[in-house]
């Protein structure tokens, strides 16, 4: 929790990534507040509007006096938003870097195929 | 919105010295404020004013509607945990712990053991033989326990450690989440508490300098930091709060940033870092005193 954007912003981030890697299954009961307030060490108004942008987007739904719970189609949603991002998040900034360095695009290609052999 | 305290054109005099000086705000219900400003600035002659400790010199302070002054109908609702509270001479801690349920209605004796197993603190020794950090738990203790409608802690922690501290903001929070109530915290440790804090007060010689949302205060900056030819094409004309550079290299804080002019400044080779409540605390507490001076 020690980023230039808005706490409320990494607190739906962190949810997103533990939907998106599975460890909050799509139709599972989300955290509290209270709870999610608790565990990020921030104050429980803070933790809401985090949980609900999520609520806004449809990726987490309330049931009244029971809790939040995950939306079906919840994880393929946010892959989808994180793919349409992923150039500007990731290709740029590598592209920006290489350039600095000198590495033009076929070294850049070169090295991905490279890395992506090893693992 | 209900509002716990409305202060209004509040003002108190030492002599010539104006401790504080035409205060208006007010405290909205089950909020977590923090009360932040420089040693002097007048936090505490302010928190004496509303607890009834201190008359004001001028100006009007209203607690859950009516004036605190010699009235136990607010006094009984409101706890107030000093820095250096004394206790009777020959007292343990355990007489303390016997007597806060004659003053807290909703006194709760077993969060009161939990807390006391927590600071890990004697209750059976004299107050007297006590460290530092023990005195201050003894407070911290009675002011979580309290449940206070209504609770101000004045900088509560002097000689508590890391650890103790740490058990402090968690029991803070996981108690203000089930038993919502109005906190107010006084603190030099902004860093520490930021997360915590929903409202922001910042006192500085006497005056109200800020009155924000916390979270609106903590996205105000973001500092920029690249070579001082990209830093100053990306920044353009934005209001610049803080300037600084070494070499080629310069660092500024600017306004805050929305999600596709972050991008921007990746693109543009820049990194951006956060800038904390306390810096930015800093930096505005210098531009007001040159404005200040500007004026004067």
């Amino acid at each position: 929790m020690d980023d230039s954007r808005p706490l409320f912003a990494q607190v739906a981030e962190n949810i997103e990534n533990d939907i998106i890697s599975g460890a909050l299954p799509e139709e599972g009961q989300a955290p509290s507040i209270n709870e999610f307030a608790a565990f990020y060490r921030i104050n429980p108004a803070t933790a809401l509007k985090g949980v609900n942008v999520l609520v806004d987007a449809g990726i987490l739904y309330k049931k009244r006096g029971i809790g939040m719970f995950v939306a079906t189609g919840a994880q393929e949603q946010l892959k989808g938003a994180r793919r349409d991002s992923f150039s500007s998040e990731y290709v740029r900034p590598l592209l920006a870097e290489a350039e600095k360095l000198g590495i033009d695009s076929a070294q850049l290609t070169q090295m991905i195929a490279k890395e992506a052999n090893n693992s | 919105m209900t509002s716990t305290i409305e202060v209004t054109n509040l003002s108190k005099n030492f002599g010539k010295v104006n401790a504080v000086n035409d205060v208006s705000f007010t405290v909205e219900e089950n909020k977590i404020y923090g009360l932040l400003g420089r040693n002097g600035a007048g936090k505490t002659t302010l928190m004496q004013l509303l607890t009834g400790q201190e008359f004001a010199s001028s100006g009007t302070i209203s607690l859950f509607g009516q004036t605190p002054v010699e009235n136990a109908k607010v006094l009984q609702n409101t706890c107030f945990i000093k820095e250096s509270q004394r206790y009777p001479e020959d007292f343990r801690p355990k007489d303390v712990f016997k007597t806060a349920p004659w003053f807290f209605a909703n006194w709760d004796q077993d969060f009161a053991d939990r807390l006391i197993a927590d600071f890990r603190l004697p209750v059976d020794r004299r107050i007297k033989k006590l460290s530092r950090g023990q005195l201050s738990s003894i407070g911290v203790i009675v002011g979580l326990a309290s449940r206070a409608p209504l609770t101000f802690f004045d900088e509560p922690y002097l000689g508590l450690d890391a650890v103790a501290r740490q058990i402090f903001y968690d029991r803070l929070l996981e108690d203000y989440a089930a038993h919502p109530r109005t906190v107010i915290l006084s603190t030099h440790l902004i860093d520490e508490v930021s997360n915590l804090l929903e409202h922001v007060l910042v006192i500085d010689e006497g005056k109200l300098l800020i009155n924000e949302d916390a979270e609106t205060l903590r996205n105000r900056a973001t500092n920029v930091v690249g070579m001082k030819t990209a830093v100053e094409t990306f920044i353009g004309n934005r209001e610049v709060l803080h300037r600084d550079g070494i070499g080629g290299l310069s660092s500024v804080t600017v306004a805050g940033l929305s999600e596709s002019e972050r991008r921007d400044a990746h693109s543009a080779g820049l990194e951006l870092s956060p800038v904390s409540l306390q810096q930015l605390i800093i930096q505005l507490t210098r531009t007001e005193t040159k404005e200040f001076e500007a004026s004067a």
